[in-house]
Protein backbone atom coordinates (compact mmCIF):
# COMPACT_ATOMS: atom_id res chain seq x y z
CA UNK A 1 0.00 0.00 0.00
CA UNK A 2 1.35 3.43 -0.28
CA UNK A 3 2.01 6.47 1.41
CA UNK A 4 -1.01 7.87 -0.80
CA UNK A 5 -3.31 5.79 0.30
CA UNK A 6 -2.64 5.88 3.83
CA UNK A 7 -2.81 9.66 3.35
CA UNK A 8 -6.22 10.56 1.23
CA UNK A 9 -7.62 6.92 1.52
CA UNK A 10 -8.79 6.75 -1.52
CA UNK A 11 -8.01 3.57 -3.87
CA UNK A 12 -5.60 3.63 -6.48
CA UNK A 13 -2.55 0.93 -5.51
CA UNK A 14 -0.14 3.27 -6.87
CA UNK A 15 2.55 0.63 -6.41
CA UNK A 16 0.31 -2.11 -8.02
CA UNK A 17 0.03 0.24 -10.83
CA UNK A 18 2.92 1.18 -11.63
CA UNK A 19 4.19 -2.81 -12.42
CA UNK A 20 1.74 -1.96 -15.59
CA UNK A 21 4.65 0.82 -16.59
CA UNK A 22 8.28 -1.12 -17.24
CA UNK A 23 9.29 2.56 -17.99
CA UNK A 24 8.88 3.84 -14.84
CA UNK A 25 11.28 1.46 -13.51
CA UNK A 26 14.25 2.29 -15.59
CA UNK A 27 16.55 5.07 -14.51
CA UNK A 28 17.99 8.00 -16.02
CA UNK A 29 21.03 10.28 -16.07
CA UNK A 30 23.37 8.51 -14.03
CA UNK A 31 21.45 5.98 -11.97
CA UNK A 32 18.80 8.52 -11.51
CA UNK A 33 15.25 7.01 -10.68
CA UNK A 34 13.01 7.74 -13.21
CA UNK A 35 10.31 10.55 -11.78
CA UNK A 36 8.12 10.86 -14.53
CA UNK A 37 6.05 14.40 -13.59
CA UNK A 38 5.47 15.07 -17.46
CA UNK A 39 2.58 13.26 -18.16
CA UNK A 40 0.75 16.77 -19.51
CA UNK A 41 2.83 16.12 -22.23
CA UNK A 42 2.21 12.89 -22.71
CA UNK A 43 1.23 9.66 -20.26
CA UNK A 44 3.13 6.55 -20.29
CA UNK A 45 1.38 3.80 -21.34
CA UNK A 46 0.70 0.29 -19.52
CA UNK A 47 1.09 -2.96 -20.63
CA UNK A 48 -2.41 -3.20 -20.91
CA UNK A 49 -2.18 -0.49 -24.45
CA UNK A 50 0.69 -1.99 -25.59
CA UNK A 51 -0.65 -5.62 -25.13
CA UNK A 52 -3.91 -5.36 -26.72
CA UNK A 53 -1.77 -3.35 -29.91
CA UNK A 54 0.57 -6.39 -29.91
CA UNK A 55 -2.81 -8.70 -29.94
CA UNK A 56 -4.28 -7.43 -32.63
CA UNK A 57 -1.26 -7.20 -35.16
CA UNK A 58 -0.92 -11.18 -33.94
CA UNK A 59 -4.10 -12.20 -34.66
CA UNK A 60 -6.44 -10.20 -36.44
CA UNK A 61 -4.27 -7.40 -38.72
CA UNK A 62 -6.33 -6.72 -41.82
CA UNK A 63 -7.31 -3.39 -43.58
CA UNK A 64 -10.97 -2.37 -41.87
CA UNK A 65 -14.26 -1.73 -44.07
CA UNK A 66 -12.61 -3.94 -47.14
CA UNK A 67 -11.94 -7.52 -47.92
CA UNK A 68 -13.86 -10.45 -48.05
CA UNK A 69 -11.63 -12.38 -45.95
CA UNK A 70 -12.24 -13.08 -41.99
CA UNK A 71 -8.86 -11.29 -40.63
CA UNK A 72 -10.45 -7.79 -42.11
CA UNK A 73 -13.84 -8.68 -40.66
CA UNK A 74 -11.65 -9.00 -37.60
CA UNK A 75 -10.19 -6.06 -37.66
CA UNK A 76 -13.22 -3.90 -38.59
CA UNK A 77 -14.65 -5.44 -35.65
CA UNK A 78 -11.81 -4.68 -33.28
CA UNK A 79 -11.46 -1.16 -34.98
CA UNK A 80 -15.65 -0.26 -34.73
CA UNK A 81 -15.56 -2.05 -31.44
CA UNK A 82 -12.96 0.23 -30.12
CA UNK A 83 -14.52 3.27 -31.69
CA UNK A 84 -18.00 1.99 -29.04
CA UNK A 85 -15.93 1.43 -26.35
CA UNK A 86 -14.23 5.08 -26.41
CA UNK A 87 -17.57 6.63 -26.69
CA UNK A 88 -18.82 5.19 -24.15
CA UNK A 89 -15.70 6.08 -22.14
CA UNK A 90 -17.05 9.74 -22.64
CA UNK A 91 -20.68 9.20 -22.39
CA UNK A 92 -21.05 9.13 -26.51
CA UNK A 93 -22.67 7.30 -29.17
CA UNK A 94 -20.39 5.57 -31.45
CA UNK A 95 -21.84 7.06 -34.28
CA UNK A 96 -20.26 10.87 -32.85
CA UNK A 97 -16.99 9.81 -32.49
CA UNK A 98 -14.38 10.36 -35.11
CA UNK A 99 -11.13 9.06 -34.97
CA UNK A 100 -8.18 12.15 -36.00
CA UNK A 101 -4.52 11.74 -35.72
CA UNK A 102 -4.03 13.82 -32.61
CA UNK A 103 -6.46 16.24 -30.71
CA UNK A 104 -4.68 19.01 -33.13
CA UNK A 105 -5.69 17.52 -36.08
CA UNK A 106 -9.05 17.16 -34.75
CA UNK A 107 -9.54 21.49 -34.06
CA UNK A 108 -8.33 21.58 -37.66
CA UNK A 109 -10.97 19.40 -38.97
CA UNK A 110 -13.76 21.69 -37.16
CA UNK A 111 -11.78 25.18 -38.42
CA UNK A 112 -11.48 23.73 -41.94
CA UNK A 113 -15.20 23.17 -42.01
CA UNK A 114 -15.74 26.52 -41.79
CA UNK A 115 -12.96 28.01 -44.19
CA UNK A 116 -14.21 24.58 -46.64
CA UNK A 117 -18.07 25.74 -46.43
CA UNK A 118 -17.45 29.29 -47.07
CA UNK A 119 -15.48 28.85 -49.99
CA UNK A 120 -17.79 26.41 -51.34
CA UNK A 121 -20.30 28.82 -50.87
CA UNK A 122 -18.85 31.34 -52.21
CA UNK A 123 -18.27 29.31 -55.51
CA UNK A 124 -21.88 28.22 -55.61
CA UNK A 125 -20.58 24.20 -54.95
CA UNK A 126 -22.25 21.34 -53.41
CA UNK A 127 -22.13 21.32 -49.60
CA UNK A 128 -23.88 19.22 -46.79
CA UNK A 129 -27.75 20.38 -46.31
CA UNK A 130 -27.48 22.10 -43.10
CA UNK A 131 -24.18 23.69 -43.58
CA UNK A 132 -25.46 27.66 -43.81
CA UNK A 133 -24.05 27.69 -40.33
CA UNK A 134 -20.57 27.27 -41.38
CA UNK A 135 -20.41 30.30 -43.57
CA UNK A 136 -18.18 32.62 -42.45
CA UNK A 137 -18.54 36.46 -44.05
CA UNK A 138 -16.67 39.30 -42.67
CA UNK A 139 -17.61 40.53 -39.63
CA UNK A 140 -18.64 37.38 -38.06
CA UNK A 141 -16.56 36.72 -34.86
CA UNK A 142 -14.68 33.64 -33.59
CA UNK A 143 -14.48 33.94 -29.91
CA UNK A 144 -11.49 32.34 -28.21
CA UNK A 145 -9.49 32.51 -24.55
CA UNK A 146 -5.95 33.59 -24.11
CA UNK A 147 -4.98 31.04 -22.31
CA UNK A 148 -5.70 28.18 -25.78
CA UNK A 149 -2.77 25.85 -26.78
CA UNK A 150 -1.76 26.65 -30.00
CA UNK A 151 -3.58 24.09 -31.53
CA UNK A 152 -7.04 26.07 -30.59
CA UNK A 153 -5.44 29.21 -31.68
CA UNK A 154 -3.79 29.20 -34.71
CA UNK A 155 -6.38 27.21 -36.67
CA UNK A 156 -8.83 29.84 -36.01
CA UNK A 157 -6.11 32.54 -36.88
CA UNK A 158 -6.09 30.75 -40.40
CA UNK A 159 -9.85 30.38 -40.54
CA UNK A 160 -9.96 34.71 -40.01
CA UNK A 161 -7.57 34.59 -42.68
CA UNK A 162 -9.48 33.33 -45.09
CA UNK A 163 -12.70 34.29 -44.19
CA UNK A 164 -12.32 37.57 -42.62
CA UNK A 165 -14.06 36.88 -39.73
CA UNK A 166 -12.40 38.44 -36.98
CA UNK A 167 -10.74 36.37 -33.91
CA UNK A 168 -11.98 38.08 -30.22
CA UNK A 169 -10.66 36.85 -26.87
CA UNK A 170 -11.32 36.33 -23.13
CA UNK A 171 -8.48 37.71 -21.64
CA UNK A 172 -6.58 35.94 -18.53
CA UNK A 173 -6.71 37.35 -14.57
CA UNK A 174 -3.09 37.86 -13.08
CA UNK A 175 -4.07 34.12 -11.04
CA UNK A 176 -4.56 32.37 -14.35
CA UNK A 177 -8.17 32.25 -14.88
CA UNK A 178 -10.34 33.66 -17.17
CA UNK A 179 -11.74 36.70 -16.62
CA UNK A 180 -15.28 36.47 -17.62
CA UNK A 181 -16.46 40.07 -16.87
CA UNK A 182 -17.13 40.99 -20.09
CA UNK A 183 -18.32 37.89 -21.51
CA UNK A 184 -21.63 39.48 -22.60
CA UNK A 185 -19.73 41.80 -24.51
CA UNK A 186 -17.19 39.44 -25.96
CA UNK A 187 -20.23 37.12 -27.25
CA UNK A 188 -23.12 38.62 -28.71
CA UNK A 189 -25.06 38.22 -32.25
CA UNK A 190 -21.80 38.03 -34.35
CA UNK A 191 -20.58 35.55 -32.76
CA UNK A 192 -20.07 32.81 -34.73
CA UNK A 193 -18.10 30.20 -33.09
CA UNK A 194 -16.81 30.01 -29.34
CA UNK A 195 -13.70 27.44 -29.24
CA UNK A 196 -11.95 27.25 -25.38
CA UNK A 197 -10.04 24.98 -23.61
CA UNK A 198 -11.83 22.34 -20.83
CA UNK A 199 -8.37 22.55 -18.51
CA UNK A 200 -5.16 24.75 -19.17
CA UNK A 201 -2.05 22.69 -20.45
CA UNK A 202 0.14 26.03 -18.66
CA UNK A 203 -0.93 26.72 -15.62
CA UNK A 204 -4.35 23.65 -15.05
CA UNK A 205 -6.77 26.29 -14.32
CA UNK A 206 -10.88 24.06 -15.05
CA UNK A 207 -12.84 26.90 -17.00
CA UNK A 208 -16.38 26.48 -16.23
CA UNK A 209 -17.95 25.07 -19.33
CA UNK A 210 -21.11 25.79 -18.41
CA UNK A 211 -21.14 29.43 -17.92
CA UNK A 212 -19.69 30.21 -21.40
CA UNK A 213 -21.72 27.52 -22.83
CA UNK A 214 -25.10 29.26 -22.24
CA UNK A 215 -23.74 32.56 -23.05
CA UNK A 216 -22.48 30.90 -26.72
CA UNK A 217 -25.78 29.23 -26.57
CA UNK A 218 -27.46 32.70 -26.26
CA UNK A 219 -26.31 33.86 -29.59
CA UNK A 220 -26.49 30.66 -31.13
CA UNK A 221 -22.85 30.35 -31.65
CA UNK A 222 -21.12 26.70 -31.78
CA UNK A 223 -19.31 25.84 -29.15
CA UNK A 224 -16.38 23.75 -29.11
CA UNK A 225 -13.96 22.17 -26.36
CA UNK A 226 -10.49 21.46 -26.28
CA UNK A 227 -10.75 18.48 -23.33
CA UNK A 228 -7.20 17.25 -23.85
CA UNK A 229 -5.99 17.68 -20.46
CA UNK A 230 -9.63 17.26 -19.00
CA UNK A 231 -10.63 13.67 -20.08
CA UNK A 232 -7.39 11.97 -19.16
CA UNK A 233 -7.80 13.50 -15.29
CA UNK A 234 -11.54 13.41 -14.52
CA UNK A 235 -15.06 11.77 -15.39
CA UNK A 236 -16.30 14.16 -18.77
CA UNK A 237 -19.04 13.17 -20.27
CA UNK A 238 -20.04 14.79 -23.42
CA UNK A 239 -22.81 14.42 -23.81
CA UNK A 240 -23.85 16.52 -20.73
CA UNK A 241 -21.68 19.37 -21.37
CA UNK A 242 -24.64 20.99 -24.03
CA UNK A 243 -21.24 22.01 -26.39
CA UNK A 244 -21.18 20.76 -29.81
CA UNK A 245 -17.82 19.06 -30.53
CA UNK A 246 -15.18 17.85 -28.00
CA UNK A 247 -11.20 17.46 -28.89
CA UNK A 248 -9.20 15.23 -27.46
CA UNK A 249 -5.61 13.37 -27.77
CA UNK A 250 -5.31 9.31 -26.71
CA UNK A 251 -1.93 9.97 -25.79
CA UNK A 252 -2.38 11.56 -22.76
CA UNK A 253 -4.39 9.07 -21.40
CA UNK A 254 -2.21 6.45 -21.14
CA UNK A 255 -3.14 5.65 -25.00
CA UNK A 256 -0.77 5.59 -27.69
CA UNK A 257 0.26 8.14 -30.35
CA UNK A 258 -1.18 8.53 -33.39
CA UNK A 259 -4.66 8.87 -32.62
CA UNK A 260 -6.83 11.57 -31.69
CA UNK A 261 -10.84 11.95 -31.13
CA UNK A 262 -13.49 14.41 -32.22
CA UNK A 263 -16.68 13.78 -30.82
CA UNK A 264 -19.40 16.00 -32.22
CA UNK A 265 -23.59 16.10 -32.28
CA UNK A 266 -25.08 15.02 -35.70
CA UNK A 267 -26.01 17.69 -36.08
CA UNK A 268 -22.29 19.40 -36.95
CA UNK A 269 -21.19 16.53 -37.97
CA UNK A 270 -23.61 16.01 -40.49
CA UNK A 271 -23.01 19.52 -41.89
CA UNK A 272 -19.42 19.31 -42.21
CA UNK A 273 -17.60 19.04 -45.92
CA UNK A 274 -14.67 16.40 -45.72
CA UNK A 275 -11.45 17.64 -44.27
CA UNK A 276 -9.33 14.78 -45.60
CA UNK A 277 -10.46 13.49 -48.77
CA UNK A 278 -10.04 9.94 -50.65
CA UNK A 279 -10.08 6.58 -50.14
CA UNK A 280 -13.25 5.28 -47.49
CA UNK A 281 -14.86 8.17 -46.72
CA UNK A 282 -16.80 8.18 -50.01
CA UNK A 283 -20.03 6.91 -50.94
CA UNK A 284 -20.50 7.44 -54.97
CA UNK A 285 -17.40 8.28 -56.90
CA UNK A 286 -17.31 8.92 -60.61
CA UNK A 287 -14.77 10.99 -63.04
CA UNK A 288 -16.71 14.14 -62.56
CA UNK A 289 -17.63 13.87 -58.68
CA UNK A 290 -18.22 12.01 -55.37
CA UNK A 291 -20.73 12.17 -52.66
CA UNK A 292 -19.26 10.99 -49.28
CA UNK A 293 -20.32 8.72 -46.30
CA UNK A 294 -21.80 9.84 -43.74
CA UNK A 295 -19.79 10.29 -40.49
CA UNK A 296 -17.44 9.81 -39.47
CA UNK A 297 -16.40 7.46 -41.69
CA UNK A 298 -17.15 10.88 -44.14
CA UNK A 299 -13.92 12.12 -42.08
CA UNK A 300 -11.70 9.39 -41.64
CA UNK A 301 -10.16 9.08 -45.39
CA UNK A 302 -7.59 6.23 -46.20
CA UNK A 303 -6.35 3.11 -44.18
CA UNK A 304 -6.94 4.13 -40.80
CA UNK A 305 -5.32 3.84 -37.12
CA UNK A 306 -6.71 0.10 -36.37
CA UNK A 307 -3.99 -0.86 -33.56
CA UNK A 308 -4.02 2.48 -31.74
CA UNK A 309 -7.77 2.65 -31.78
CA UNK A 310 -7.45 -0.94 -30.16
CA UNK A 311 -4.67 0.38 -27.87
CA UNK A 312 -6.74 3.26 -26.69
CA UNK A 313 -9.83 0.94 -25.83
CA UNK A 314 -7.80 -0.71 -23.65
CA UNK A 315 -6.77 2.59 -21.99
CA UNK A 316 -10.37 3.14 -21.38
CA UNK A 317 -10.72 0.03 -19.83
CA UNK A 318 -7.79 0.40 -17.31
CA UNK A 319 -9.25 4.03 -16.67
CA UNK A 320 -12.51 2.77 -15.98
CA UNK A 321 -10.86 0.03 -13.69
CA UNK A 322 -9.28 3.10 -11.78
CA UNK A 323 -12.40 4.71 -11.56
CA UNK A 324 -12.12 8.04 -13.10
CA UNK A 325 -13.59 9.51 -10.27
CA UNK A 326 -10.37 8.07 -8.39
CA UNK A 327 -8.51 9.32 -10.65
CA UNK A 328 -9.37 12.64 -10.57
CA UNK A 329 -9.23 12.17 -6.16
CA UNK A 330 -5.79 10.80 -6.79
CA UNK A 331 -5.00 13.80 -9.23
CA UNK A 332 -6.10 16.43 -6.77
CA UNK A 333 -4.52 15.09 -3.93
CA UNK A 334 -0.96 15.13 -5.64
CA UNK A 335 -2.23 18.81 -6.67
CA UNK A 336 -2.65 19.72 -3.41
CA UNK A 337 -0.10 17.71 -2.20
CA UNK A 338 2.58 19.34 -4.68
CA UNK A 339 1.11 23.00 -3.97
CA UNK A 340 1.87 22.94 -0.54
CA UNK A 341 5.40 21.72 -0.79
CA UNK A 342 6.19 24.32 -2.99
CA UNK A 343 4.73 26.83 -1.19
CA UNK A 344 7.58 25.82 1.48
CA UNK A 345 10.00 27.21 -0.95
CA UNK A 346 10.14 31.07 -0.86
CA UNK A 347 12.25 31.48 -4.25
CA UNK A 348 9.99 29.14 -6.16
CA UNK A 349 6.17 31.14 -7.39
CA UNK A 350 3.25 28.78 -8.51
CA UNK A 351 2.16 30.74 -12.23
CA UNK A 352 -1.46 29.87 -12.45
CA UNK A 353 -4.19 28.87 -9.57
CA UNK A 354 -2.18 28.65 -5.98
CA UNK A 355 -5.71 26.69 -4.91
CA UNK A 356 -6.77 23.29 -5.57
CA UNK A 357 -10.82 25.29 -6.67
CA UNK A 358 -11.21 24.55 -10.49
CA UNK A 359 -7.37 23.00 -10.99
CA UNK A 360 -6.45 20.03 -12.38
CA UNK A 361 -2.58 19.14 -11.91
CA UNK A 362 -0.75 20.66 -14.20
CA UNK A 363 1.19 23.22 -11.76
CA UNK A 364 3.23 25.42 -14.04
CA UNK A 365 6.11 27.84 -11.66
CA UNK A 366 9.19 29.92 -12.01
CA UNK A 367 12.04 30.35 -9.67
CA UNK A 368 13.26 33.61 -8.84
CA UNK A 369 16.87 34.21 -10.90
CA UNK A 370 16.80 31.00 -12.88
CA UNK A 371 15.54 30.58 -16.39
CA UNK A 372 13.07 27.85 -16.32
CA UNK A 373 14.93 26.16 -19.43
CA UNK A 374 17.95 25.80 -16.18
CA UNK A 375 15.37 24.50 -13.21
CA UNK A 376 14.06 21.95 -15.85
CA UNK A 377 18.07 20.67 -16.63
CA UNK A 378 18.70 20.74 -13.09
CA UNK A 379 15.68 18.29 -12.44
CA UNK A 380 16.30 16.48 -14.99
CA UNK A 381 19.83 15.68 -13.59
CA UNK A 382 18.21 14.50 -10.42
CA UNK A 383 15.64 12.20 -12.63
CA UNK A 384 13.06 14.39 -12.30
CA UNK A 385 11.70 15.19 -15.74
CA UNK A 386 9.47 17.87 -16.27
CA UNK A 387 8.12 19.95 -19.26
CA UNK A 388 9.83 23.81 -19.78
CA UNK A 389 8.89 26.53 -22.48
CA UNK A 390 6.27 28.38 -23.32
CA UNK A 391 4.12 25.09 -23.78
CA UNK A 392 2.59 25.80 -27.19
CA UNK A 393 0.63 28.54 -24.89
CA UNK A 394 3.04 31.81 -26.10
CA UNK A 395 0.00 34.12 -25.52
CA UNK A 396 -0.74 32.76 -21.80
CA UNK A 397 2.73 33.17 -20.66
CA UNK A 398 2.57 36.47 -22.11
CA UNK A 399 -0.26 37.55 -20.52
CA UNK A 400 1.16 36.02 -17.10
CA UNK A 401 3.92 38.18 -17.37
CA UNK A 402 6.47 34.65 -17.88
CA UNK A 403 8.74 34.18 -20.78
CA UNK A 404 8.37 30.54 -19.87
CA UNK A 405 7.98 28.14 -17.25
CA UNK A 406 9.23 24.82 -15.60
CA UNK A 407 5.76 23.04 -15.41
CA UNK A 408 4.97 19.42 -13.74
CA UNK A 409 1.82 17.35 -14.60
CA UNK A 410 1.52 14.32 -11.94
CA UNK A 411 -0.82 11.19 -13.27
CA UNK A 412 -2.01 8.17 -11.81
CA UNK A 413 1.16 6.32 -11.68
CA UNK A 414 2.51 9.18 -9.23
CA UNK A 415 2.67 9.12 -5.69
CA UNK A 416 3.83 11.80 -3.06
CA UNK A 417 7.21 10.03 -2.72
CA UNK A 418 7.33 11.61 -6.45
CA UNK A 419 6.29 14.71 -5.29
CA UNK A 420 9.20 14.87 -2.18
CA UNK A 421 12.04 13.56 -5.05
CA UNK A 422 10.95 16.71 -7.27
CA UNK A 423 10.65 19.29 -4.03
CA UNK A 424 14.21 18.08 -3.02
CA UNK A 425 16.02 18.34 -6.29
CA UNK A 426 13.81 21.98 -6.53
CA UNK A 427 15.61 23.44 -3.70
CA UNK A 428 18.76 22.75 -4.89
CA UNK A 429 18.39 24.32 -8.27
CA UNK A 430 19.65 27.86 -6.74
CA UNK A 431 22.75 26.11 -5.05
CA UNK A 432 23.58 25.46 -8.84
CA UNK A 433 23.78 28.89 -10.03
CA UNK A 434 25.09 30.29 -6.96
CA UNK A 435 21.77 32.85 -7.00
CA UNK A 436 21.58 33.87 -3.27
CA UNK B 1 25.26 18.35 -15.51
CA UNK B 2 28.85 19.72 -14.56
CA UNK B 3 29.34 19.05 -18.71
CA UNK B 4 26.46 21.52 -19.21
CA UNK B 5 27.06 24.13 -16.47
CA UNK B 6 30.69 24.76 -16.57
CA UNK B 7 31.64 27.48 -14.36
CA UNK B 8 33.19 29.82 -17.90
CA UNK B 9 29.36 29.26 -18.83
CA UNK B 10 27.85 30.34 -15.34
CA UNK B 11 30.20 33.41 -15.24
CA UNK B 12 29.08 34.53 -18.68
CA UNK B 13 25.82 34.66 -17.26
CA UNK B 14 26.25 35.80 -14.03
CA UNK B 15 28.65 38.90 -15.45
CA UNK B 16 27.45 38.90 -19.48
CA UNK B 17 30.19 40.95 -21.63
CA UNK B 18 28.66 43.39 -24.33
CA UNK B 19 25.14 43.41 -23.42
CA UNK B 20 22.86 46.36 -24.16
CA UNK B 21 22.38 47.76 -28.22
CA UNK B 22 24.72 49.93 -29.43
CA UNK B 23 25.03 52.26 -32.32
CA UNK B 24 26.01 52.54 -35.11
CA UNK B 25 25.02 49.43 -36.56
CA UNK B 26 24.62 48.18 -40.21
CA UNK B 27 22.15 45.69 -39.39
CA UNK B 28 20.08 44.56 -36.71
CA UNK B 29 18.16 40.91 -36.33
CA UNK B 30 15.61 39.70 -34.19
CA UNK B 31 16.09 35.54 -33.29
CA UNK B 32 13.71 32.99 -31.19
CA UNK B 33 14.03 29.83 -30.22
CA UNK B 34 10.93 28.76 -30.82
CA UNK B 35 10.00 25.85 -29.11
CA UNK B 36 11.28 27.58 -26.03
CA UNK B 37 10.48 30.82 -26.40
CA UNK B 38 14.24 32.66 -25.91
CA UNK B 39 14.33 36.00 -28.15
CA UNK B 40 17.58 37.71 -29.09
CA UNK B 41 17.80 40.99 -30.45
CA UNK B 42 21.24 41.54 -32.39
CA UNK B 43 23.30 44.64 -34.08
CA UNK B 44 26.10 44.49 -36.21
CA UNK B 45 28.85 46.89 -36.82
CA UNK B 46 31.72 46.33 -39.36
CA UNK B 47 34.29 48.49 -39.84
CA UNK B 48 37.19 48.23 -42.78
CA UNK B 49 40.12 49.00 -41.21
CA UNK B 50 43.31 48.38 -43.85
CA UNK B 51 41.33 46.70 -46.44
CA UNK B 52 40.66 44.56 -43.84
CA UNK B 53 36.73 44.09 -42.60
CA UNK B 54 36.79 44.16 -39.06
CA UNK B 55 33.61 43.16 -36.88
CA UNK B 56 33.73 46.13 -34.89
CA UNK B 57 31.30 45.93 -32.34
CA UNK B 58 28.72 43.11 -31.66
CA UNK B 59 25.79 44.29 -29.15
CA UNK B 60 22.05 42.68 -27.67
CA UNK B 61 19.91 42.14 -25.78
CA UNK B 62 18.11 39.05 -25.30
CA UNK B 63 16.05 36.64 -22.41
CA UNK B 64 16.32 32.96 -22.27
CA UNK B 65 17.86 30.21 -20.10
CA UNK B 66 21.70 30.64 -19.49
CA UNK B 67 23.11 28.53 -22.40
CA UNK B 68 21.65 30.68 -24.95
CA UNK B 69 22.93 34.31 -22.29
CA UNK B 70 26.22 32.93 -22.08
CA UNK B 71 26.60 32.41 -25.62
CA UNK B 72 26.13 35.60 -26.66
CA UNK B 73 28.43 37.09 -24.03
CA UNK B 74 30.79 34.39 -25.70
CA UNK B 75 30.04 35.35 -29.00
CA UNK B 76 30.77 39.26 -28.15
CA UNK B 77 34.79 38.20 -26.38
CA UNK B 78 35.07 35.87 -29.60
CA UNK B 79 34.14 37.86 -32.88
CA UNK B 80 34.30 41.52 -31.37
CA UNK B 81 38.17 43.37 -32.59
CA UNK B 82 38.20 40.16 -35.44
CA UNK B 83 38.89 40.39 -38.96
CA UNK B 84 35.43 39.09 -40.09
CA UNK B 85 37.08 36.12 -42.12
CA UNK B 86 38.27 35.01 -38.56
CA UNK B 87 35.52 35.69 -36.61
CA UNK B 88 33.24 33.55 -39.04
CA UNK B 89 35.64 30.76 -38.71
CA UNK B 90 35.36 30.84 -35.57
CA UNK B 91 31.06 30.77 -36.23
CA UNK B 92 32.25 27.48 -38.12
CA UNK B 93 34.46 25.69 -35.10
CA UNK B 94 31.41 26.64 -32.77
CA UNK B 95 28.44 25.33 -34.74
CA UNK B 96 30.54 22.09 -35.64
CA UNK B 97 31.80 21.52 -31.91
CA UNK B 98 28.25 22.17 -30.71
CA UNK B 99 26.47 19.42 -33.55
CA UNK B 100 28.99 16.95 -32.78
CA UNK B 101 27.13 15.44 -30.26
CA UNK B 102 29.65 15.52 -27.89
CA UNK B 103 32.59 14.30 -30.10
CA UNK B 104 34.62 17.19 -30.58
CA UNK B 105 35.88 19.07 -27.78
CA UNK B 106 37.00 21.81 -29.14
CA UNK B 107 40.36 24.01 -29.18
CA UNK B 108 41.00 26.24 -26.41
CA UNK B 109 43.95 27.66 -28.06
CA UNK B 110 41.80 29.26 -31.62
CA UNK B 111 38.48 28.85 -29.37
CA UNK B 112 38.26 30.68 -26.07
CA UNK B 113 36.00 30.74 -23.80
CA UNK B 114 33.72 29.21 -26.64
CA UNK B 115 35.18 25.75 -25.67
CA UNK B 116 32.87 25.21 -22.49
CA UNK B 117 30.11 24.89 -24.24
CA UNK B 118 31.44 21.66 -25.47
CA UNK B 119 29.44 19.88 -22.91
CA UNK B 120 26.50 21.32 -24.64
CA UNK B 121 26.57 18.99 -27.48
CA UNK B 122 25.50 16.25 -24.99
CA UNK B 123 22.39 17.45 -24.56
CA UNK B 124 20.33 17.65 -27.83
CA UNK B 125 17.64 20.06 -26.47
CA UNK B 126 20.18 22.59 -25.33
CA UNK B 127 22.40 23.10 -28.37
CA UNK B 128 19.92 25.40 -30.28
CA UNK B 129 20.09 27.56 -26.99
CA UNK B 130 23.84 27.61 -27.52
CA UNK B 131 23.26 28.56 -31.19
CA UNK B 132 20.77 31.09 -31.03
CA UNK B 133 23.37 34.30 -31.03
CA UNK B 134 25.50 32.72 -33.24
CA UNK B 135 22.92 32.10 -35.79
CA UNK B 136 21.78 35.97 -35.43
CA UNK B 137 24.81 36.80 -35.79
CA UNK B 138 25.43 34.98 -38.65
CA UNK B 139 22.41 36.31 -39.94
CA UNK B 140 23.16 40.03 -39.71
CA UNK B 141 26.94 39.62 -41.02
CA UNK B 142 24.41 38.64 -44.38
CA UNK B 143 22.46 40.90 -44.39
CA UNK B 144 25.22 43.35 -44.30
CA UNK B 145 27.65 41.70 -46.98
CA UNK B 146 24.72 40.68 -49.40
CA UNK B 147 23.15 44.45 -48.88
CA UNK B 148 26.92 45.95 -50.13
CA UNK B 149 26.69 43.39 -53.03
CA UNK B 150 23.62 44.71 -54.27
Amino acid sequence: MSTLQQASGHSIDVERLRQQFPILSRTVRADQRLVYLDSGATSQKPLAVLDAEREYYLTSNAAVHRGAHQLAEEATEAYEGSRARIARFVGARAEQLVFTRNATESINLLAYAFSNTTDKARLGSPRPEGSDRLVLRPGDEILVTEMEHHANLVPWQEVCDKTGATLRWIGLTHDGRLDLSDLGTLVNERTRVVSFVHQSNLVGTINPVHEITQAARSVGAWVFLDACQSIPHMPVDVSTLGVDAVSWSGHKMLGPTGIGCLWATEELLFAMPPFISGGSMIETVTMERSTYADPPKRFEAGVPMVAQAVGLAAACDMLDDLGMDNVAAHDGDLTAYSLERMAELPAVRVVGPTSTHMRGSAISFVVDGVHPHDVGQVLDSRGIAVRVGHHCAWPACRALGVPATTRISPYVYNDRADIDAFIDALASVRDVFGVR
Amino acid sequence: MQDLYQEIILDHYRNPQGRGLREPFEAQVHHVNPTCGDEIDLRLHLSTIDGVTVVDDVSYEGQGCSISQASASVLYDSVVGQPLDEALASLDRFQEMLQSKGEISGDEETMGDAVAFAGVAKYPARVKCALLPWMAWKDAVVRVTEGENR
